[in-house]
């Protein structure tokens, strides 16, 4: 076993002298937690609403009253009905609610054969307008619940706060680049400069070498793995409903699986090359299209959907969500975790078949 | 464990798709031998080391190192050899110290239990040892190469062309050094498209195109197949070059450097040769017999493939 | 000498306190075939820059082709030719391929080319070898048409860095026949090697220690010099001198 040590030492040496690489590696959680928590964001920051209300009943200041006190809404002032687009195109607000003029009476009845209140948004940010539609709808069904033949509620996330649903999506991602591309490119980088053939020449089982690569980059995963989860919890207040513990435990078993992963496209792979655009191309596309990240799974054609079932990110998001964002106990996770598992192990035990000790 | 040769190669034949690299080689080493594999770029030297450190197996043919067949007893022949492949194969970005202690530690071995195997070339590049390998001159990186493939003191060492691009200071220095080791019953297989470095080896194999073309001494190859050669030198060497191949009874003209290199026949007169090149104008030529030497052979040899 | 092609004076090149060229000062003639020695690290690939045009020196001046090498380096580029080991042709090209290409690069006319191609294919045998790729030919005919290529634009001087590595006793030798052939066209020849058999080729030679020309003659007037029996002992005796590596 002395050798293992002095294996992964030679390997840490490495990703210690290339600090450029290291930094970015290190950084990227960072980057891409402020990015698409604040930055990009589809989230409810702030909604401009004018109204149009032709009769300011009681009922209706009422409802104005509520939207303005809302600190996510910013009550514009009253416009006549022929200023709707003009504001809107504007820019002094983002939406119009439009009060009917009999607005009361169609409050006051059972079962509304129209509208009460009409929600004019400027849909050029779809997201945007999607989300802020939606909570919009919800304060004023709020302000008068029978005011809505539909109740709706979120639950959750009730400011749609785009970063919970980026943070598990973010984490399947940067664990798949540093495990599977650096761990790919580290192993084909000696395979590309001819130290590969001295290894095969001695009498270490290649196999050793290889796990001995896998450590380092294994502790630095777990290095952004607590980045992301401290900044989760406290730069962007992710309630972390669930159990840390459940959290961590799937964030491991995930990094193995992406460094088998890893394992096996440096298998495959001759050039440095080859192993980054097959990680890019094989695995990040996949995941940021298919895992749900961006995309809902569900709204994806059939076959999109079923080429999803092979992405392990797809698996990993969907149980870092349940347990972050829905605070759902690691027994809800079960079958996530279960074929996250057998992935692993198919990756590994086709890895080891794969790899060979000698050149061809 | 006592084998009697170091190598024992018979009838290894590889080929790469529709291309044959190595043809029914055969040839051997003997125990505390430096062996040469002389030949140019896709002669099969690559090929042949890689069959023999096991990092291929062979279409035909079988080979031994130290008594071991190299398909089926792979993993003890691992132990026992030691190979310098010919692209520089150490960490460019570890130190010189920090590299020898991996591969040392790849050998299950301390630095210090074979220190006194390297010594003589370690010492050199000592001062260096904390500077990183991909910093070193071309020499001290062959050198600090050599170190590494030397640390567990294998019985077998394997040098595919380490004096490749090296200048000639270094290369003169390198085979000194493997003389050295020779002295220390290390047997040695090196290959070299340097032809001027045969002399240094106790046998050499001529190697072409995956074809063995001799095996032998230098001077047993050069005596069984060298032939009357005459050198040729004055004047407009381009212009003599071109006459010379007029000349009666020569069968081959190439420039060597600083003369040509004739190749003749037996009815070849020296004398009339010299009256008909002063006919043509060459006032001062020199031509004179010479001795054949390994790269005479190898033209002769290539040419009657 | 008739007329000089080449000619520096004091050429140094720093890189920081680190004079890799070390004032250099020397003529190359018209169609001389000029062997320029040194060990791994003495200054040769830098002072070979420096005189392609791709390196501006530190200070001293020279004037390649006619060009000063100080200013006129593009110019420089379009009237030398240029080979190395590493690169010359694309692999993944055919011959007939990588010759147009040359010859679109420096420029040459559509007949020019045709002429000139048809001459290069007689000169070194090529039949059935114009349209394979240049990746499937043996070694010894890559080497020795990189070397034409090189020389397809009529250029003063051809460069060429160590152009024989690896390649076996008998290509070589038509190697130095191809040189000796457009040396004996006008062309001047400017080669470095590390076989120091093909030093003896030369009509002159010079041999870099630590960024400096430590000797500089023909071949036979080094050997009487230094009472060395070859040009590899001439080599050796000066390189031993060295104090730096690389």
């Amino acid at each position: 076993m002395g050798n293992f040590g002095s294996f992964v030492k030679k390997e840490t040496l490495h990703i210690l002298r290339d600090r450029r690489t290291m930094l970015v590696v290190l950084l990227i959680p960072v980057v891409l937690m402020t990015l698409f928590g604040f930055a990009i964001s589809t989230e409810i920051n702030n909604i401009d609403v004018a109204v149009v209300a032709p009769h300011r009943t009681e009922s209706v200041r009422q409802a104005v009253e509520r939207m303005a006190s809302n600190p996510y809404c910013t009550f514009k002032g009253y416009i006549p009905s022929d200023e709707i687009d003009r504001v809107l195109r504007r820019g002094e607000a983002a939406a119009v609610a439009v009060f009917a003029a009999d607005y009361d009476r169609i409050a006051a009845m059972q079962a509304p054969a129209e509208p009460a209140v009409q929600l004019i948004f400027d849909a050029s940010n779809t997201n945007t307008a999607m989300s802020g539609a939606a909570y919009l709808q919800s304060i004023l069904t709020g302000a008068s619940a029978q005011a809505s033949p539909v109740e709706m509620r979120l639950l959750y996330n009730p400011q749609m706060r785009s970063a919970y649903n980026f943070v598990p999506g973010i984490m399947g991602m940067i664990f798949i680049l540093i495990c599977a591309l650096m761990t790919s490119v580290s192993i084909v980088r000696e395979k590309e400069n001819g130290t590969m053939e001295v290894l095969l020449v001695s009498p270490v089982r290649p196999m050793r070498i290889v796990l001995a690569k896998l450590v380092p980059y294994f502790m630095l995963s777990c290095i952004n793995l607590a980045t992301i989860l401290l900044l989760a919890a406290y730069a962007l207040d992710v309630p972390l409903s669930g159990s840390a513990g459940a959290i961590i435990a799937v964030s491991l078993l995930y990094l193995v699986l992406a460094l088998a992963l890893g394992l096996l496209i440096s298998t495959i792979a001759e050039k440095q090359i080859v192993a980054l655009i097959i990680s890019a191309m094989l695995l990040m596309m996949p995941i940021v299209m298919l895992s749900g990240m961006l995309f809902p799974v569900e709204n994806m054609p059939a076959v999109l959907q079923a080429i999803s079932y092979i992405v392990p990110a797809r698996w990993y998001i969907e149980a870092i969500r349940k347990l972050m964002i829905e605070g759902l106990p690691f027994a809800a996770v079960w079958r996530e975790v279960l074929i996250l598992l057998a992935m692993t192990v198919v990756f590994i035990v086709v890895s080891v078949k794969k790899f060979n000790d000698k050149l061809e | 464990m006592n084998a009697r040769y170091a190598i024992e190669i018979d009838g290894l034949t590889k080929r790469y798709g529709g291309m044959t690299a190595l043809d029914r080689v055969s040839f051997r080493v003997e125990r505390g031998e430096l062996f040469g594999l002389i030949g140019p770029d896709g002669a099969g030297k690559t090929t042949l080391f890689r069959l023999l450190t096991t990092l291929m197996n062979p279409d035909e043919g079988t080979a031994a190192v130290d008594g071991l067949d190299c398909v089926a007893a792979y993993r003890q022949i691992r132990s026992r050899v030691g190979y310098m492949p010919g692209r520089f194969s150490l960490y460019a970005d570890l130190s010189v110290e920090e590299n020898l202690a991996f591969f040392a530690a790849l050998f299950g071995v301390r630095v210090v239990d074979n220190y006194d195997l390297i010594a003589p070339i370690y010492r050199q590049i000592e001062p260096f040892r904390t500077r990183r390998a991909g910093k070193l001159s071309g020499g001290m990186k062959q050198k600090l190469a050599l170190c590494c493939a030397l640390i567990h003191r294998p019985s077998v060492l394997f040098l595919d062309e380490p004096t490749t691009g090296v200048d000639a200071v270094s290369r003169s220095e390198f085979w000194d050094m493997l003389a050295e080791l020779k002295a220390k019953e290390i047997s040695i297989l090196v290959s070299t498209p340097y032809m001027d470095e045969a002399d240094r080896c106790d046998r050499i194999a001529l190697i072409n195109e995956g074809h063995l073309l001799a095996v032998d001494s230098p001077r047993g190859i050069v005596s069984a197949y060298g032939e009357r050669i005459y050198t040729l030198s004055g004047g407009d060497m381009y212009a003599l070059l071109l006459a010379a191949r007029r000349l009666p009874h020569v069968r081959r003209c190439c420039p060597f450097g600083a003369a040509h290199h004739l190749s003749v026949d037996a009815d070849f007169d020296a004398a009339a040769c010299r009256r008909q090149l002063a006919d043509e104008g060459f006032a001062d030529v020199a031509l004179q017999p010479a001795e054949s030497g390994i790269e005479d052979v190898f033209i002769k040899l290539m040419n009657h493939e | 000498m008739n007329e000089t092609v080449i000619s520096v004076r004091n050429l140094t090149k720093c890189f920081g306190n680190f004079r890799a060229v070390d004032g250099i000062t020397f003529d190359v003639g018209r169609g001389e075939i000029f062997g320029f020695l040194g060990a791994n690290g003495a200054g040769k690939t830098t002072a070979m820059r420096m005189l392609c045009g791709l390196s501006c020196p530190t200070s001293g001046s020279g004037t390649v082709a006619g060009f000063d090498v100080l200013r006129e380096g593009e110019r420089i580029k379009r009237h030398i030719g240029y080979m190395s080991q590493r690169f010359s042709l694309y692999d993944d090209l055919t011959v007939l391929e990588n010759i147009r290409l040359y010859a679109g690069i420096y420029g040459l006319s559509h007949r020019q080319t045709l002429r000139r191609t048809a001459e290069l294919f007689a000169r070194l045998d090529f039949r059935k070898e114009r349209n394979q790729l240049v990746g499937a030919l043996p070694l010894g005919y890559k080497q020795k048409l990189a070397f034409s290529v090189a020389t397809l634009h009529s250029p003063e001087i051809v460069f060429l860095d160590e152009p024989t590595g690896g390649v076996d006793p008998l290509t070589r030798r038509q190697f130095w026949e191809l040189i000796y052939e457009t040396a004996a066209a006008g062309t001047t020849v400017f080669v470095t090697t590390h076989y120091m058999d093909e030093a003896e080729y030369c009509s002159r030679v010079s041999v870099m220690v630590d960024g400096q020309i430590r000797a500089l003659d023909t071949p036979a007037a080094l050997k009487s010099r230094f009472r060395a029996e070859s040009m590899d002992e001439v080599f050796r005796l000066l390189a031993r001198e060295a104090k730096r590596g690389d």
